[in-house]
């Protein structure tokens, strides 16, 4: 970019204008650029919040210990896959499955980085990839309307993230708590969190029309699949069927 | 019920491997495909990946139940949409079942 060719600039002369963009301007990397992003991502941390409570009561009845998911939380960063993760939950843990599980819905994440890749390559390592561990859904959202908009504030995806973990991780400690004092779960419904944070999940993830084939494939593989195969099997089956029919009718 | 600040050492290793190949899958993104080409075709199959699996976990939960729960499912749904309130849904989903049931 920096050194075009002399021919191929006459072939296309308006080529060095136009492919401006992301490329030719500064990238930083200050402390302005972390309090904009924690600042811009608050409000979001809070709805994030809900989600850990959420997390917090199911890690509970999975038996975790507030220590327990609060690590998890802290470490892992990635909420369905967190909470995915403790509806397999048994023992012996089913290591396998989970971190297969894990893989599968954070696989996301490596388009969502790759996205980041033409402010993100003028960064130091340590800068991007410490940047990336505190990626979620909604400060990468957050993150692209920024840096798109030109700002070159290469530390907003750092701060975007660090207030979506703070919330994250203290709502998932406070609904281990909440969750362990509750004696029968049925009586009060919540046996019943679980399907709900799937169905609000369901609509979050919703795409519109273009989700109808992949999870209509999905809940009929998986119904069949949790019939006559053991475990866990059919989250998994269907999953990966989704992603295949999708992958096969892709340009229809 | 296991003690506030328990840590099971088998539970510590899998919850790090989580963190583990979580972090792979996130740092993997800038590292890996800034150096090869991803089809658009193979990224449309990843990212109906999250929906697909929620649908397959939420479809035979849903199953296994009865109209109580179809009905508050309903009512989740419907709450989330209208006010984008996670946690709004949730009270519903959670209060609508125990009514449900009670009928």
């Amino acid at each position: 970019m920096s050194n075009p060719r002399p021919d191929a600039e006459s072939d296309r002369p308006d080529e060095g204008a136009d492919s401006d963009g992301a490329e030719s301007q500064p990238v930083t990397f200050r402390r302005r650029g972390v309090r904009a992003g924690f600042l811009t991502a608050l409000p979001i941390a809070l709805g994030v919040g809900g989600y850990g409570v959420a997390f917090g009561v199911l890690a509970a009845r999975a038996g975790l210990s507030a220590a327990e998911a609060g690590l998890m939380s802290a470490t892992v960063v990635a909420g369905a896959s967190q909470i995915v993760a403790v509806e397999l939950w048994a023992d012996p843990i089913p290591v396998t499955t989970v971190l297969l599980a894990v893989v599968a819905i954070n696989l996301r994440y490596s388009l969502m980085g790759a996205a980041l890749q033409p402010w993100f390559s003028r960064l130091s390592a340590r800068q991007a990839y410490g940047s990336l561990f505190l990626m979620a859904d909604e400060n990468w959202a957050l993150t692209m309307r920024d840096l798109g908009s030109g700002s070159g504030r290469g530390a907003f995806l750092l701060g975007s993230g660090l207030a979506v973990w703070t919330f994250w991780v203290g709502s998932t400690v406070l609904g281990v708590l909440a969750g362990g004092k509750i004696g029968d779960p049925a009586r009060y419904g919540i046996d019943f969190v679980l399907a709900a944070v799937f169905v609000a999940l369901a609509a979050e993830l919703w795409e519109g029309r273009s989700s109808l084939v992949p999870w209509v494939v999905a809940l009929a593989s998986a119904l069949l699949a949790a019939r006559f195969l053991p475990g866990q099997w059919y989250i998994l089956v269907g999953g990966a069927l989704a992603g295949v029919v999708e992958v096969i009718r892709y340009d229809e | 019920m296991s003690e506030p600040l328990s840590l099971d050492p088998r539970v510590v290793g899998v919850i790090l491997a989580m963190a583990a190949v979580t972090f792979v899958t996130k740092a993997g993104g800038l590292w890996l495909l800034s150096r090869v080409e991803v089809s658009d075709r193979l990224e449309a199959g990843i990212s109906v990946l999250p929906g697909a699996i929620v649908i397959a976990i939420l479809g035979p939960e849903l199953a296994s139940g009865g109209p109580a729960e179809w009905a508050a499912a309903g009512l989740t749904l419907l709450v989330v949409w209208r006010t984008e309130s996670i946690l709004l849904a949730l009270i519903a989903g959670v209060v609508g079942v125990v009514a449900f049931r009670a009928v």
